[in-house]
This record gives C-alpha cells, sequence and structure tokens, in this order.
C-alpha cells in the first residue's frame, strides 16, 4: 500500500514538474537582469517598466482583452442557447445533424477554419460592403463561432444531467415557459455557463492562427505580437509579459473557483 | 368542507398516445372531493402519463379532463388549479426552503404580508419551522420532501397530484409519512391523486383504488373490494398473495358454485352469483391468510379440506408462513397469525397437515378480458 503510494506520488511529482517547471522558468526569468534571456545577470524589474513604455505591446494587449471578453460573452450567449435548444426542445427535424455540426468546430483544424472565414469575409466585403477593414470585429466573430461549440458543449452536458422535473415544478406552481428559463434554468446552469465564458476567454486569448486569418493590417492580438518578436530572438520583456499573464489567469481560476465553491457550499 | 361532490374530478374517454404506443387507452374515472385516490399499476402501465394529464403537461390524443366543473383538457400547468409532489421531489436547489414553499404564491403575485403568513403556515403544518433558512442540500430526504409538500400545497389546489410519494423513504419514515399525508389531506379537504406501485401504499393511504394495467383501468374500487373481491386474475394476483385452482364447473345455483379441480384433486366451492356455467372451465382462489392449517381433520364438512405435507415454513414473527404441498403436487401458500407464544411450533416440517377455508372465501376470477 505504502510503496504503491510512493509510487502514485513520484508519478504525480512528475506530471506536475512537466506542466510548471517551464511556466516557474518563465516567471523566474521575467526578473533577470541580463539582456541575453537565457543568461542570469542578477535580480531586477527592470523588464516589467520596459514593458509599460512598449505600446505595441501594451496595444495588442488591451486588443486582445477586448477581444476575448467580447467573443466570450457572445460565444457564452449563443451557446447556452443552442444548448438549451438540442437538450429541451424534444426531437426536432435535423436534430442529430445539427448536434454533429454544433461539435465539428472542435476537431476541424485551424488553419481550415481561418481559412474559411477569411473566405467568407472577403466575399462579403465584395458583395456589401461589410467588413469594410478586417480587425476587431472580424477577429471577434471568429472567436465566438469557435468558443461557442465548446460552451454549447458544456452547457448541454450539465442540462442533460439537470432533473427536468424542476422546471415541470416551477410551471406547475404557475410560472410561465419563459420565466422557467430565468427563474430555475439559468441558476442552475450558471456554473456551466461561468466555466464556458472562462474556456472562451482563453482560448480566444491563445488563439494565434485563427487571428492571424482574419486580422488586418495595424491590428495584432497579443499572441501575434509575441510570435512576431520571438522570430526575432526572444526578448526578457516577453517573459515579463508572459508572468502578468500567468498572474492573471491564474487570479481568474482562483476566483472562479472560489466562486464555484461557494455556490456548492451555500446550496 | 365543501358539499361531496362525487365527479368533483371527471375523466372522460381519455387516451394518450406516444407515435404507435398507446399509454393510456379510453379511461373514463370520476374522482370525488375530498377523496385520497390511488392509482395503482406496474411501471410502464400508464400512470405517471395519466397524473401528467391531470397537472397539464400532457395532454390527451383524445377525451376531456373536468376539474370541479370546469373543462381544462387544454388548459397549460401553469394555469390549473392543481399542484403535483414529484417523485424527485424537484426541490429548487437554489432556493432556501422558504423561497421554495413561497415560490408558488411569488408566481400569483400575492401581496408579501399574506405570503409571509402563508408560508409560517405551511412551515409549522410540515414541522420545519427550524429549517426555513436551509438550503435544500442541507436537508435529508424525507425533510425535502416535506418542502416539496408544503411547496405544492401553498396555493391551496383544489387536487394535489403526489408521484410515487413513499418510494424513496426508508421503512419507518414510509409509515410516519404515510399517516402525517392522510393527516393533512383530512385537516385540509384537498383532492389527493396518488400514483404508486406499491400496493401496500396505495392500500394504507387511499379511500380508493384504480389497478391500471396496460394503459386501462381493471377495477376501480375501495382498498377492502379489490382485495377481498379482485375482478380478475391479474388484480388478484398484483394485490398480495394468492392460491389459485383451476377447474371445471360442476355445479351452479343461487348461492354458489363448485369446480371439480384437477389441481386441488377435488371439489372447491364458492358462494355468491357468478356469470359461469356447467362444464365451463372457471378458477377459484383463496388468499393465503384465509386458509386453516392443522393436524387434525376440520370438524365442519361445508369447508373446503385438503391434505398436505408442510414443504417449507417461515417463522416471521407475528406470522408464520406455510408451503404446503398437497396430494396433487400443487403448492399452496398458508399464513397464520402466531396468536400465542409456544416453546415449540404446532407444525413443523414434513408434518402431515390439513388445510380448509370457508365456501365463503373463495374468490371466483374470471378471465383477463
Amino acid at each position: 500500500m505504502r510503496r504503491q503510494s510512493r509510487l502514485i506520488l513520484t508519478v504525480l511529482a512528475f506530471g506536475y514538474a512537466f506542466l510548471y517547471i517551464p511556466l516557474v522558468s518563465v516567471v523566474v526569468y521575467s526578473f533577470n537582469d541580463s539582456r541575453l534571456a537565457a543568461v542570469w545577470g542578477g535580480f531586477s524589474t527592470r523588464w516589467y517598466g520596459e514593458l509599460l513604455k512598449n505600446e505595441q505591446i501594451l496595444d495588442a494587449t488591451f486588443l486582445s482583452l477586448q477581444i476575448a471578453a467580447t467573443s466570450a460573452t457572445f460565444a457564452t450567449i449563443l451557446g447556452t442557447m443552442a444548448g438549451l435548444v438540442l437538450v429541451r426542445f424534444g426531437r426536432f427535424r435535423g436534430k442529430t445533424l445539427f448536434s454533429g455540426m454544433l461539435t465539428s468546430p472542435l476537431v476541424m483544424p485551424e488553419v481550415i477554419t481561418g481559412l474559411s472565414l477569411l473566405l467568407l469575409f472577403v466575399t462579403l466585403q465584395q458583395l456589401v460592403g461589410w467588413p469594410g477593414q478586417r480587425g476587431f470585429s472580424t477577429i471577434t466573430i471568429a472567436h465566438t463561432t469557435f468558443s461557442m461549440a465548446y460552451v454549447a458543449v458544456i452547457v448541454r452536458s450539465r442540462l442533460a444531467a439537470m432533473d427536468q422535473s424542476l422546471e415541470d415544478a416551477a410551471m406547475d406552481l404557475g410560472c410561465r415557459p419563459t420565466r422557467v428559463l430565468f427563474d430555475v434554468t439559468l441558476p442552475l446552469i450558471a456554473p456551466a455557463m461561468i466555466a464556458g465564458w472562462l474556456l472562451s476567454f482563453t482560448l480566444s486569448l491563445d488563439d494565434l492562427v485563427i487571428a492571424s486569418f482574419v486580422s488586418g493590417p495595424g491590428s495584432n492580438t497579443l499572441p501575434m505580437v509575441i510570435f512576431s518578436k520571438v522570430k526575432l530572438g526572444v526578448t526578457p520583456d516577453i517573459n515579463a509579459l508572459a508572468s502578468i499573464f500567468i498572474l492573471i489567469v491564474s487570479t481568474g481560476l482562483v476566483i472562479s473557483w472560489l466562486l464555484l465553491r461557494r455556490r456548492t457550499t451555500a446550496s | 368542507m365543501s358539499q361531496p361532490d362525487p365527479s368533483f374530478i371527471r375523466l372522460q374517454g381519455i387516451s394518450k398516445h406516444f407515435g404507435d404506443f398507446v399509454a393510456v387507452d379510453n379511461v373514463d374515472l370520476d374522482i370525488g372531493r375530498g377523496e385520497l385516490f390511488s392509482i395503482l399499476g406496474g411501471s410502464g402501465c400508464g400512470k405517471t402519463t395519466l397524473l401528467r394529464m391531470l397537472a397539464g403537461f400532457e395532454t390527451p390524443t383524445a377525451g376531456r379532463i373536468e376539474i370541479d366543473g370546469v373543462d381544462v383538457t387544454t388548459v397549460p400547468p401553469y394555469e390549473r388549479p392543481v399542484n403535483m409532489m414529484f417523485q424527485s421531489y424537484a426541490v429548487f436547489p437554489h432556493m432556501s426552503v422558504e423561497k421554495n414553499i413561497a415560490y408558488g404564491l411569488r408566481k400569483e403575485r400575492a401581496p408579501a404580508a399574506q405570503i409571509a403568513k402563508r408560508v409560517d403556515e405551511m412551515l409549522e403544518l410540515v414541522q420545519l419551522a427550524d429549517f426555513r433558512r436551509r438550503k435544500p442540500v442541507q436537508l435529508s430526504g424525507g425533510q425535502q420532501q416535506r418542502v416539496a409538500l408544503a411547496r405544492a400545497l401553498i396555493k391551496r389546489p383544489k387536487v394535489l397530484l403526489l408521484d410515487e410519494p413513499l418510494a424513496a423513504l426508508d421503512k419507518k419514515l414510509r409509515e410516519h409519512t404515510q399517516f402525517e399525508l392522510m393527516n393533512i389531506q383530512d385537516e385540509l379537504g384537498i383532492t389527493f391523486v396518488v400514483v404508486t406501485h406499491d400496493q401496500e401504499e396505495a392500500m394504507t393511504l387511499s379511500s380508493r383504488i384504480a389497478v391500471m394495467h396496460k394503459g386501462r383501468f381493471l377495477q376501480v374500487g375501495k382498498p377492502k373490494e379489490i382485495y377481498e373481491y379482485p375482478c380478475n386474475r391479474f388484480v388478484a394476483d398484483f394485490i398480495g398473495t394468492i392460491n389459485t385452482f383451476e377447474g371445471t364447473v360442476t355445479a351452479v345455483d343461487d348461492d354458489g358454485i363448485a369446480i371439480e379441480s384437477t389441481d386441488a384433486g377435488t371439489s372447491i366451492t364458492a358462494l355468491g352469483q357468478h356469470d359461469v356455467a356447467v362444464g365451463k372451465p372457471a378458477c377459484i382462489a383463496v388468499r393465503p391468510e384465509k386458509v386453516f392449517i392443522g393436524r387434525d381433520e376440520p370438524s365442519d364438512s361445508s369447508d373446503i379440506r385438503m391434505r398436505g405435507v408442510v414443504d417449507d415454513l417461515a417463522y416471521l414473527g407475528n406470522l408464520s408462513l406455510y408451503r404446503v404441498r398437497l396430494a396433487s403436487g400443487k403448492i399452496i401458500l398458508v399464513s397464520q397469525q402466531n396468536r400465542q407464544r409456544s416453546a415449540e411450533r404446532y407444525v413443523e416440517w414434513e408434518d402431515e397437515i390439513w388445510v380448509s377455508w370457508r365456501p365463503r372465501s373463495s374468490i371466483v376470477l374470471v378471465e383477463d378480458r
């Protein structure tokens, strides 16, 4: 028994090391005084200062966060609606096709998604004159399309696990069907929606390939800026930027975990 | 309490089809005001579909539902004077006990003072006053059920529907809840319609029972009528246990009938008038507790008497159960109350014994229609 648990602990340690050592090294090197990213030159916070002066990076960060928040919000609304329809509206014509098509963006190679969206935007521009310029709106739309599939899948599984007689009970007690959604259904699938939003936000913040296809001149998201800078060699301010991102993301995760935990213990 | 009204709830020719499947098949039923009515049947017999049609979750394929003289056939659930206690209780997990209970009145936009007063009354009724601010996960199954009950009663519905109300409770709690439900029903005078697969539950709770099978009612009557005078073999078998004897009718008169049973190897008589003819096959049945068992030959020659050997016996404390093998090889069940405490049992394994019962305990069963 003890030996077995020691083995499990070792495996666990290796697994976590594999996941987290790269992250830790980024954070450590972000405090490196040396201009060379891989040589330790003493402790310093100067790259954080440099970062705040780098307008290109600041603009890209701001754009990425805006796109992530907007597309995550739209994806959550649309994905929740899709999940509701798939689980709650019984059988309808083309349900199997619809639910199959919903999950295809999850497995579609990003290059294909990006290319097809680019073609769509170009054709639209020729036909109706919109989008005049590719940038914030096109990237947001592109991110919404693939994120909403994730949200729909999460919401669908949560809904399927939910006792449908809860909704019946609300209706039985005099609640109209549209109100049932707000009184019962949405509060109960809220954790799935929050999780879906966070996932969409991260996916959008993360995406390089699709954004590269559908962005236009002058609208570079953060991954695009980092990728182009890295081609010229890793500079320490990138490490600083990465560390800030790790901080933001882990804070978000801890907050959402605390929210979800309070929900379950209180309810 | 209001006037008794024998057709407070009236179902006329109700059918429900799901595609090719007929869940409920042309059912007629009248339920009186203030009754505690049970619909009893195995799974898939259509009882839950019938209940959901009463609640308004399903629309009948054909037929008409009236409650208190109003046609509610197509009225949606949120406008019916009917509330339901669900099998899963369906207590809202994101609301406290008092919010759950208040929900129905909130939806009616009742004044806040009235809601508060009624919630207090309901909490009192189901003895949950100390738990009003708790969330459902902090309650036991029995407490959650009481929340569901209070929530369904707060709007003072004309009819309360209960879907398998005791199925999820353990034995002790079942008995307690059973009587609690009966008391509440008595106190409020609301008509209860219970759906259950548990014959014991139906027997103890109800003023009347409908036995349902394959979408139809086989028999509707008081618990005693259904137990003592089952109309056919399915009902007799479904409610309690029964011994059946096949045979050919040898005599019919105004007082009763006699059959010559090959199963029993003897003649069996039953009282009452029955729609059978001499020479036709018939079936006579008897409940295990109506059969006497003893070492000595019964003295009353009008009794039905048979010889047998005790094949097996079980001592249950209040009862003893015997499996008796008759001379013909047929096994019959006999149960006997243990009225006296004795160090040794009166009848033991492999004893040669007599079984007997009175002709008026015999039940004549017609074939299933």
